[in-house]
């Protein structure tokens, strides 16, 4: 099967790893992984923002970099929901873009959803001690239906036990330009999250969305809390022993 | 009341250091939330249910005016009249005109949520009536001089101390001079209070949770009884209902019960479900004499030919906002109108405007959890950014963020500048991350390094070290 | 009657079908919905199922082999929970023969009352309830006003679901009354602190004879 890596902006300028890892696990379960080079953002910024226009011509781009794959797979149930559910939408007037934007949609998806779902996948070769707790981000969950297969192959990780938080659907405050433009109610937002963690007894939390991690974990070291943020990718593909997201660039 | 969103920040911020409220909140939409799971579990044609209730509202807004006239001229058959009141202002003065002629001076009041969004009260106050809500949630806020905080339990932000304080302060002239702990107490003594009122009402106004075009009636669904003993006991009975409220039959109507109790409050149903057609009949006992409905527009007919006509599938539950995050964090005030929370950040731009509301469908991190709970499945996250798109070409965001996007966009669109930007760009976060760890003092997006690190990049993009990688394969 | 209704009447529908993209001369003939309206399935004895929930939402119930038992449990339920001998009574149960210690009026409620007896149409399983309609012998305030509302069902009147009992009163050929009231259990309240309280406005006590006929 022929991948091409939708490898987000949070992963190419923040989190590299997660796109490496997102490689590693597919390549495993036997794919072809090709990264188009022309490709940069899904556009969310501007379409949650109401321009359209801007996110029309970014969701040109990402159609045209990735005719041809057999799957679109990448790691944020966000982003993937951005080019299932909104790019046809985005197109409603226009007959022929909007043929090749659910052609795209029907080609698109998450990544763990992507394993567990298409591939078929049941276990990974990975190792990672300790307790862990899983938090659901919202588009993965509501938009790509993302819940059971991250748990199903953190399942078969050596050495890890799953403890659930309670509220692990609820958003952590992240939303994109949410949490820069109010910032005092999304820090309410995860610090009721962080709270939920802290009660699981985990020493670790896993998440499918860098936004969602990126935000957990800004919070957590400004309150210097020992809770690690991993992208739960990482963990399966055996490089959980990344930095925390969060935790400051060890060189 | 009138709107105010414009500050909506400085409200958010209150309510979060309100501990009080905070605990409030917690309660509240904690047990409504675990409620209505426990309904929905144990219901298997509830996702059935829903799907025709869709049906029924679709079909209805797609032949509201045959509806209305149909509902209408059941009402005039059953010797009720129906008004029409194309604004807000002509609803008050169709109703003003009927307390008028009924010569009332004492009118009761079942909750209503159209009848805030009028005005109502203010309206027939000063036109010198005397006003009296009976629903317990809107008789305490309306001794607190507050709006609802919540469009089902609208006292739902007081604590029972400041209810008791309420209570001491205007219940002492009427005899009641024990200051109470108890809730049963304070239930007690709100019901032989307000029971006198129901007996010297002169005028009964009540919402219309729907309509029936079959049979001209119109439906309350209540707890506490009070919207009945409103109704019948004054001479004059006035229904206030937004005209979306219409179902075809009786049938039809208890597929929206079946769905409202579960979604509001986790009850399988309310305590009293009254249907009321006309006034009392020539050999009837009891009952008003005059039976009147005013049908509320109020911009609902604008939005049935646009983009938000799902938006008049609203059954008013409160299932949004007990799932809203947003909502459990600020509470209803914050949001500065008659509905909070995300039905309320779509309809309030709708009728007060897109400028004077504009952060409402903003503060929304479009999760997605209140379209999953919507009864009628309405698709509020994609509402909400249609409003964000109108806003954006009106010119209304503010200028900062434009430039932001702006910005963003032409990097995004131009894959090859993208590239070498954010490398060199990611290279000097980077090294200065390095300098001094993690980048909280960052000048560059102040909202969030206020309370949360941004930690240093991994040193590369990936498409860099994807590119050095497949260089140096064979 | 207040002025302008016609033209706010003729505005509201125009309105609407400029929206639908419609003349604004006339509505266009309504077809109905077709479709099956999803009702919730349930095993079991319906009289059960219907005591029980009537039990769950903190109803009370008696159980009677005959109607002549009413006036004897009547009496037994007001001095069981304090309240005094006048009752008001539907005059719909003028049959009924009470027991010479209670004091029976047949009248609509007034505010000094504190026990009301009165029949009902029909009852449901599915969600716990009665179901009455107003009528000369039926007043609504009997539902509402007293401490205290009795009300007599009969097995033979429990029905599956609410549609069940709309279709007993078109078979009925029975005008719409002025009132129906679907009664689920007492009034209650939650508004203060979410702490549910019995009585708020309606009855604080319903008590249910379930005669066996």
């Amino acid at each position: 099967m022929r991948v091409g890596l939708f490898v987000t902006c949070l992963a190419d300028l923040m989190r590299p790893s997660v796109a490496f890892a997102a490689v590693k696990l597919l390549e495993d379960a036997g794919c072809m992984v090709e990264v188009p080079a022309a490709q940069t953002c899904c556009g969310q910024p501007a379409l949650n923002s109401g321009d359209n226009a801007d996110a029309r011509a970014i969701a040109r781009q990402v159609i045209k970099a990735f005719a041809g794959f057999d799957a679109v797979v990448g790691p944020s149930g966000s982003c993937m929901g951005t080019l299932r559910h909104d790019y046809p939408a985005l197109f409603a007037n226009e007959p022929e873009w909007r043929a090749r934007a659910e052609d795209l949609a029907r080609r698109s998806h998450e990544l763990l959803s992507f394993l567990v779902d298409v591939l078929k996948i049941e276990r990974v070769d990975a190792r990672y001690d300790g307790k862990v707790t899983y938090h659901d981000s919202c588009a993965g969950l509501r938009e790509m239906g993302v819940r059971e297969q991250p748990r199903k192959l953190l399942a078969s990780v050596k050495g890890l036990e799953l403890v659930e938080m309670s509220g692990t659907e609820e958003c952590c405050g992240f939303g994109g330009t949410f949490c820069v433009k109010y910032p005092e109610i999304s820090t309410k937002m995860v610090d009721d999250k962080i709270a939920n963690i802290q009660a699981s007894g985990a020493g670790t939390v896993l998440g499918g969305d860098i936004g969602c991690l990126l935000n957990i974990g800004g919070r957590i070291r400004r309150r210097g809390l020992p809770v690690r943020v991993i992208h739960t990718a990482e963990v399966l593909a055996g490089i959980g022993g990344e930095p925390s997201i969060g935790e400051p660039e060890q060189t | 009341m009138q709107a105010s969103g414009s500050t909506f920040t400085k409200r958010a911020s209150i309510a979060i250091h309100d501990t009080r409220l905070q605990s409030a909140l917690g309660h509240a939409s904690g047990g409504f939330v675990h409620k209505r799971a426990l309904q929905v579990a144990a219901l298997p044609e509830f996702e059935a249910l829903r799907e025709r209730a869709h049906s029924v509202k679709e079909h209805v807004l797609s032949n509201l005016d045959a509806y209305l006239e149909r509902y209408e001229a059941q009402v005039t058959r059953q010797g009720g009249h129906v008004h029409w009141a194309s604004t807000a202002q002509d609803a008050q003065r169709i109703i003003l005109g009927i307390c008028r002629d009924a010569n009332a001076r004492i009118i009761t009041k079942g909750k209503s949520m159209v009848s805030e969004e009028i005005d109502l009260n203010a309206a027939l106050e000063a036109a010198g009536h005397e006003v009296i809500e009976t629903d317990l949630g809107e008789y305490i806020i309306q001794l607190a001089k507050e709006p609802p905080s919540h469009i089902v339990a609208p006292a739902v932000h007081k604590t029972r101390e400041q209810v008791a304080d309420l209570f001491d302060k205007h219940h002492r002239p009427l005899g009641y001079t024990k200051h109470l702990t108890e809730v049963s107490e304070m239930v007690d003594e709100a019901r032989q209070v307000l029971r006198q009122h129901y007996f010297r009402a002169d005028v009964g106004i009540t919402g219309g949770n729907f309509l029936i075009a079959e049979t001209g009636s119109s439906i309350i669904v209540t707890n506490e009884g009070n919207g009945d003993l409103t109704q019948t006991l004054a001479r004059v009975h006035i229904v206030t209902s937004g005209i979306e409220r219409v179902v075809p039959t009786l049938d039809d109507a208890v597929t929206f019960l079946r769905l409202l109790a579960r979604s509001a409050t986790g009850q399988e149903t309310t305590s009293y479900v009254t249907l009321s057609t006309g006034p009392r009949r020539g050999d009837d006992l009891d009952g008003p004499q005059e039976y009147h409905v005013v049908l509320v527009d109020n911009g609902r007919s604008k939005m049935l030919g646009g983009p938000f006509r799902e938006m008049l599938r609203c059954i008013r539950c409160g299932a949004c906002m007990n799932h809203c995050p947003v909502y459990s964090a600020i509470g209803g005030h914050a949001y500065g109108w008659v509905y909070p929370g995300p039905m309320g950040s779509v309809l309030t731009p709708l009728i007060t405007g897109l400028s004077t509301a504009y952060d409402l469908p903003n503060a929304c991190t479009l999760n997605g959890r209140c379209q999953t709970v919507c009864p009628v499945k309405i698709p509020l996250p994609s509402l909400l950014r249609e409003l964000r798109r109108q806003q954006f070409e009106s010119g209304l965001t503010p200028a900062p963020i434009r430039f932001a996007l702006k910005a963003w966009a032409v990097f995004a669109r131009r894959p090859r500048l993208y590239h070498l930007k954010t490398r060199f760009g990611i290279a000097l976060l980077s090294m200065f991350g390095r300098q001094r760890g993690a980048l909280s003092w960052l000048p560059l997006a102040g909202g969030w390094t206020e309370s949360r690190d941004l930690p240093a990049p991994q040193g590369r993009t990936f498409q860099q070290a994807w590119s050095a990688r497949k260089g140096a394969r064979p | 009657m207040s002025a302008g209704t016609s033209d706010g009447r003729a505005r509201v529908l125009a309105d609407i079908r400029k929206s639908l993209g419609r003349s604004a001369a006339a509505s266009v003939a309504i077809v109905p919905l077709s479709g099956n309206v999803p009702r919730p399935a349930f095993d079991g004895d319906l009289i059960e199922r219907f005591a029980a929930k009537m039990l769950e939402k903190s109803a009370t119930l008696a159980r009677l082999a005959t109607l002549g038992e009413a006036g004897a449990e009547a009496e037994r339920y007001v001095t069981s929970v304090g309240a005094g001998r006048k009752l008001c009574v539907s005059k719909a149960l003028v049959e009924i023969a009470w027991p010479l210690g209670l004091e029976i009026e047949h009248r609509a409620a007034v505010r000094e009352d504190e026990t009301s007896i009165t029949p009902c149409f029909a009852a449901v399983a599915e969600s716990g309830s009665i179901v009455t309609l107003s009528g000369p012998d039926t007043p609504s305030t009997l539902n509402f006003v007293p401490e205290n509302h009795i009300v007599i069902v009969h097995a033979s009147q429990v029905v599956r679901h609410l549609e069940d009992v709309w279709a007993q009163w078109r078979a009925s050929g029975q005008a719409m009354p002025r009132s129906v009231n679907v009664i689920s259990g007492p009034s209650r309240t939650a508004d203060i602190e979410q702490t549910i309280q019995l009585g708020a406005h309606g009855p604080r006590r319903l008590h249910i004879l379930l005669v066996a006929d």
